[in-house]
Formats: structure tokens, C-alpha cells, sequence
């Protein structure tokens, strides 16, 4: 006998719906009653923030890729068209383009959040490497995006980046060329760029609802790094994470607008404003800024194979970090000497971003050097050796001692708001 | 621990703002106060129009602004006989005809300005074997925007300084890039009689030139920002109601 699913719905329709197809039970089970740590701080937003971030990058690129031409001969014309003529075209380019910087803003504050608290420690790991993943997927569409407006950075970013892979003995040149369909980036670059920009996200949404998946079997992390021992130390995601994500996304939002409204080429490269030029290379050829840090690896080794492997190195060491970590404890807060080291990786990656972006010489190349060691040294010695020195602090024995200690300080603030009511 | 992550966010926010700075080289731009600087600035319209005349008079002899259609100028008070009047002064190709041959006529505002020269050949071959720039995304093409631009057309020096060989039908540049620049030094004082009487010094032509080029460049830019404050003050009010909904929800849990 075929049986249908048992479905607590009232509504006749949803639950003859629902018995048959039960999306409304399993809607209902992972973003309404889904569990959340009481105690997530608002560095937990940014996962919904990097999410909204990939709907607003599809809405406004799907509308632009209705009006731009993926052909060399009038790509440029056709952006410009889309910001003189389009309606309300050049608000969806800087949407767009922006987009592309805040989306990485927020996964990359959304990664430094999983690094400090161990998020991506037993029994997440599958839930970190999907993560990782998505990254990858994100910096190759971002790549691939980049190179669409067919600027001078479009061009020589786009040749410096495929001819990283001519690094590798033997089966480089043959990857390069067939990279480029033909013997230069071109039209048919060009073309199968924006086939794989229009696909990739699609692909990133697919991988970002594994990562949904992975996150809602184990659970939320939480500040304290400690399982939730019951009902008392968690609260049902809606309305309670909903509200509060939204906040924060709608601080975000915010701040993304400054951007978009009032400095909207100010993350982009004056040179990509000049029409992509094969004769012509432009002074300094840089990328954008959410690669510089790895932009800075490359360049920081004084041998091509070899940069090209430290840079892809610099993301490999992430896929395995969670065996890296040879600490059982998962957040910072009770790692009194690892919270320091944190930092110092926090500073590590700023300065190789500021070295990605000057020119590789001089005291810049030594600085480069000196943080592609220590990125290194962090992830493979440092984490593995002190995870079996490092004495943790004491550690609560639930989430709900110390936010009850602490509440005396919010019913404060609680007794406060029939005020703010009246 | 606290005063290391102190230095560490500040860090942050200091190579974030020196970030626009990275790119420029060498010599300091100096700046100048715009009209569309800031928040709530628009472009100056009467400055633009004069940046305008003085881009028919001199700068499209050599340059072309290919991107740009006539009737742009709307965005800084044109009206639309006016731009007819003014479209009708261009020679325009057309064509073919029922005959398979190209003609000239007329241009109309939905034109856009016809080049000086038909290729980038053509204008090497004009200008001792430099291509003047396309001008209309000039002012987001170069590091500095429109205080380069300013910078620039003020910039030329009658001689190189001691140790400098110029190169034959080259010029100096305080502010080009390499400083050898083939465009010569071609705003004089009152080189152009403004239509609306201003007193045309180089610097007023200069800054008249590229707050007419910043408008060319971004003729949305006045819109922009006019939604930018709405967009921005809106969110702020929702990011009010948001967080005193999310201080209401979670008191109730306490």
C-alpha cells in the first residue's frame, strides 16, 4: 500500500499538498523550528547575509546578461550601452559589480568567524570543505566575471590568471590553449566566459544548499564551541535568527549601498574603463581585491611552478585544516594562546593583500614573503603542535550557565523595554 | 589581546581607505573642490555647458567621444530644439541608399558625436604617431578622475627640466605618466570667448573640461545620488524597526 506522509498542516490544501510532496513539513522543520544556539553573536549573520548576497548576484545578472554581448568587437559598447541607455541600467551594473566585493566581504568575515571558532572542527568538516568549495566557485566566477566588460584589466587579468596554468611541465601550453580556444585570449574566451560566469552561480546555489544541508544535520556552532545540551540552551530559528539576521542584513545593506550610490568605481580599476587593447599592457596589472592575498602568494615565490602550486596551496591547506587542528576545543575564547595567533593570521592576510596590490619588488616582495611563510607556518605547524601544547581555560558546562550568569545584565535591559513600548 | 585586535581592525580600515591610493604613482595629484563631490553634489550644469563649448571648440579636433550620444547633453540643460539646432551642425554618415551608396546628412540628437578622424590610424597619422584618447569615459579612466584631468590640462611645462630628454613632438607633463605626452599644451588664457561671459583662464577651462567630461563619463551621476539618500535613509529606518522588533522578540525569552 502506498502510504503518504503524515502531515500536521490544517490547511486542506497545503496538507494534501504536503502528505504527498512534505515541503511545507520539511520548510517548517529546518527554518522554523530548526534549532539555533541561544547564544550566536551576529558574526552568525553572515551566512544568511552571503546568502542573500548570491540572490541579489543573480537577479541583477540575469537581467544584465539579457543586455550585454559576449562578443569582443562590442562587449565594451555593450556595457556602456547598459549604463547610458538601459532603464535603470547602470544601477544593476553597479549592483552587480559591487555585489561581486560584498559577497566576498561577507563570506570571507563568514570564514574568519568559522576560523576563530572552530567551526569547522568534528563534526562539521564536510560542512567546512563544502564551504571551501563554494569559495573556489566564487573566485572563478568572480575571474570569469571580471573579465566580461572587456576592459584593459578584463584582458590582461584574464591572460595573466589562464597563464598561470602554463606552469605545469609538459601539459601546460595544451591546457592554456585549449583554456583560450585558440592561441590568445579572444572572442572565443571571451564566449565561454560568460557561458561559465551565466552557470557557475547556479552551481554555487546547488553547493550552498549541500552546505544547508550539512549545517542543519549537526547544528549551528556557537561562540562557546559547545554542543547545546537541551531545549534550554537553543532557540526555534524563526522567528528568533530570522529577526535577527535580518537586522544585520539590512545593516549590511547599508553599507553596500554607500558603495553602490555614492563610490561605486572605487573597488574597481580606473584601467577597466579603457577598451581591452592586446598591444598595449597597462603599468600594473592587479586584480581585484579579493584575490590579492593570494595574488601575493603567486608572486612571493620566486619560481612560476611553484607560485602557482603555493597559491593553490594557500587553498588547499583549508580543505584539510580541520585535521590540522589537532585541539579538541573548538572556540577561541578557550584558547589562550591560539586567540593571539588568530590575529596575527587576520593581520597575515590584510598585509598580503596590501603586498598583492603593490609591485613585486623591494621591500613589498620580502613583506610578501614574510606573510606567505607565516600563512603557511600557521595552518601546517603552528595549528598541529599547538593543539597538543596549548592549555585550555576552563570551559562552561552548558550554554545556558553563562547566559544565565550574564542575564542579569539583559533582564536589565528587558525591564527597560514596556518604556520603550509606552 | 584587546589593544592587538584594536591595531588589527584599524589596519583594516586604514588599508581599506588607502586602497583608491595604491594605484597612483609618483607625483601627488593636487585636488580641486567639485560641484559633484560629496553626498548631495550635482554636477555644475553651467560649468559642463562650458566644458561642453570648449570640447566643440578644441578638444574634438582631435578627439573622439564615440560612446556618447548627442542627446546626452539633455542631462545638462539642453533643451530639445536646442539639441536639434545642435545635432544639425554634425555631418553624419548614413547609407546605403537605394542606390548601395553611403551619403552625409544631417545629425539628429540620437547620434552620437562623430569622431575627427574615421580610424585609430587615421589620428596617428594626423598626430605625429599618437592616438589622442577616446574622452568619453576618460574622467573613470585614469587614476585621480577628474582632478588628474584638471591636473593634467594645467600641467604642462614650456621646457623639461635640466636632465629630461624630450623626445622630438613631445611635450612635458607634470602629471602624465612618464611625463613626455604628445598632446601640446593647447588651453590658452581666453582661447575660447565663454557664451555666458565667464573670464576664461586655463584654470577655469581646465576645471570647465573635466566637470563637462565627469558628466560624459557618468551622465547618470546626479540620479545616483539623488536615490542613494532615499535608498540609505530608507534602510536606516528599517534597520530601526528591525532591530527594536529583534530587542522585543528576545526580550520575551529572558
Amino acid at each position: 500500500m502506498a502510504q503518504a506522509h503524515a502531515s500536521n498542516f490544517k490547511n486542506p490544501v497545503v496538507k494534501w499538498i504536503d502528505s504527498r510532496l512534505p515541503i511545507f513539513t520539511m520548510l517548517h522543520h529546518e527554518y522554523n523550528e530548526y534549532p539555533m544556539p541561544k547564544n550566536v553573536n551576529y558574526l552568525w549573520a553572515f551566512g544568511a547575509i552571503a546568502g542573500i548576497m548570491l540572490v541579489i548576484m543573480i537577479a541583477t545578472g540575469l537581467v544584465l546578461a539579457m543586455q550585454y554581448a559576449a562578443n569582443t568587437a562590442i562587449a565594451f559598447d555593450s556595457v556602456e550601452r547598459i549604463m547610458r541607455d538601459v532603464n535603470y541600467g547602470w544601477l544593476l551594473r553597479y549592483v552587480h559589480a559591487n555585489g561581486a566585493s560584498f559577497f566576498f566581504i561577507a563570506v570571507y568575515l563568514h570564514m574568519f568567524r568559522g576560523l576563530y571558532y572552530g567551526s569547522y572542527k568534528a563534526p562539521r568538516e564536510i560542512l567546512w570543505i563544502i564551504g571551501v568549495v563554494i569559495f573556489l566557485l566564487m573566485m572563478a566566477t568572480a575571474f570569469m566575471g571580471y573579465v566580461l566588460p572587456w576592459g584593459q584589466m578584463s584582458f590582461w587579468g584574464a591572460t595573466v590568471i589562464t597563464n598561470l596554468f602554463s606552469a605545469f611541465p609538459i601539459v601546460g601550453d595544451p591546457i592554456v590553449t585549449w583554456l583560450w580556444g585558440g592561441f590568445s585570449v579572444d572572442n572565443p574566451t571571451l564566449n565561454r566566459f560568460f557561458a561559465l560566469h551565466f552557470l557557475l552561480p547556479f552551481v554555487i546555489l546547488g553547493v550552498v544548499i549541500l552546505h544547508t544541508a550539512a549545517l542543519h544535520i549537526c547544528g549551528s556552532n556557537n561562540p562557546l564551541g559547545i554542543d547545546p545540551k537541551g531545549p534550554q540552551d537553543t532557540v526555534p530559528f524563526n522567528p528568533y535568527i530570522t529577526v535577527k539576521d535580518l537586522f544585520a542584513v539590512v545593516v549590511f545593506l547599508i553599507v553596500y549601498a554607500i558603495f553602490v550610490f555614492f563610490m561605486p568605481n572605487y573597488m574597481g580599476h580606473p584601467d577597466n574603463y579603457i577598451p581591452a587593447n592586446p598591444l598595449v599592457t597597462p603599468a600594473h596589472i592587479v586584480p581585484e581585491w579579493y584575490f590579492l592575498p593570494f595574488y601575493a602568494i603567486l608572486r612571493a615565490i620566486p619560481d612560476k611552478l611553484g607560485g602557482v602550486l603555493a597559491m593553490f596551496g594557500a587553498i588547499a591547506v583549508l580543505v584539510v585544516l580541520p585535521w590540522l587542528d589537532t585541539s579538541k576545543v573548538r572556540s577561541c575564547k578557550f584558547r589562550p594562546i591560539y586567540r593571539q595567533f588568530f590575529w596575527v593570521l587576520a593581520l597575515d592576510a590584510l598585509v598580503l593583500g596590501y603586498a598583492g596590490a603593490m609591485p613585486a619588488e623591494g621591500h613589498w616582495l620580502l613583506i610578501a614573503r614574510i606573510g606567505t611563510a607565516y600563512y603557511f607556518f600557521h595552518f601546517l605547524i603552528l595549528l598541529p603542535v599547538l593543539g597538543k601544547l596549548e592549555r585550555p581555560s576552563p570551559m562552561p558546562a552548558s550554554i545556558s550557565e553563562p547566559v544565565l550568569k550574564g542575564g542579569g545584565r539583559v533582564a536589565a535591559g528587558a525591564h527597560a523595554k514596556p518604556m520603550e513600548k509606552a | 589581546m584587546r589593544a592587538l585586535k584594536t591595531v588589527i581592525l584599524s589596519a583594516a580600515v586604514a588599508l581599506g581607505l588607502g586602497g583608491s591610493a595604491l594605484a597612483s604613482e609618483g607625483v601627488k595629484l593636487p585636488t580641486q573642490s567639485w560641484g559633484h563631490s560629496g553626498v548631495f553634489g550635482t554636477i555644475d550644469k553651467a560649468s559642463a555647458q562650458r566644458g561642453f563649448q570648449i570640447y566643440k571648440e578644441v578638444c574634438s579636433a582631435c578627439h573622439s567621444m564615440k560612446l556618447v550620444p548627442i542627446r546626452t547633453l539633455t542631462g545638462i540643460g539642453f533643451k530639445d530644439d536646442e539639441l536639434k539646432a545642435l545635432a544639425a551642425t554634425y555631418e553624419v554618415q548614413a547609407g546605403p541608399n537605394d542606390n548601395g551608396e553611403m551619403f552625409m546628412r544631417p545629425g539628429i540628437p540620437a547620434d552620437r558625436f562623430p569622431s575627427p578622424f574615421a580610424n585609430d590610424n587615421a589620428a596617428r597619422a594626423s598626430n605625429n604617431g599618437a592616438l589622442p584618447p577616446d574622452l568619453s569615459l576618460v574622467a573613470k579612466a585614469r587614476v585621480g578622475g577628474e582632478d588628474y584631468l584638471y591636473a593634467f590640462l594645467t600641467g604642462f611645462e614650456d621646457s623639461a627640466p635640466e636632465g629630461v630628454n624630450l623626445m622630438p613632438g613631445m611635450n612635458y607633463n607634470k602629471y602624465f605618466p612618464g611625463h613626455q605626452v604628445g598632446m601640446p599644451n593647447i588651453l590658452q588664457p581666453d582661447g575660447v570667448q565663454y557664451a555666458d561671459g565667464t573670464k576664461a583662464t586655463v584654470e577655469q577651462q581646465a576645471k570647465d573640461i573635466a566637470t563637462f567630461l565627469t558628466f560624459v563619463a557618468e551622465p547618470k551621476l546626479d540620479e545616483r545620488k539623488q536615490m542613494g539618500v532615499k535608498v540609505i535613509l530608507f534602510l536606516i529606518v528599517l534597520a530601526g524597526l528591525m532591530y527594536a522588533t529583534k530587542r522585543q522578540m528576545w526580550a520575551k525569552l529572558h
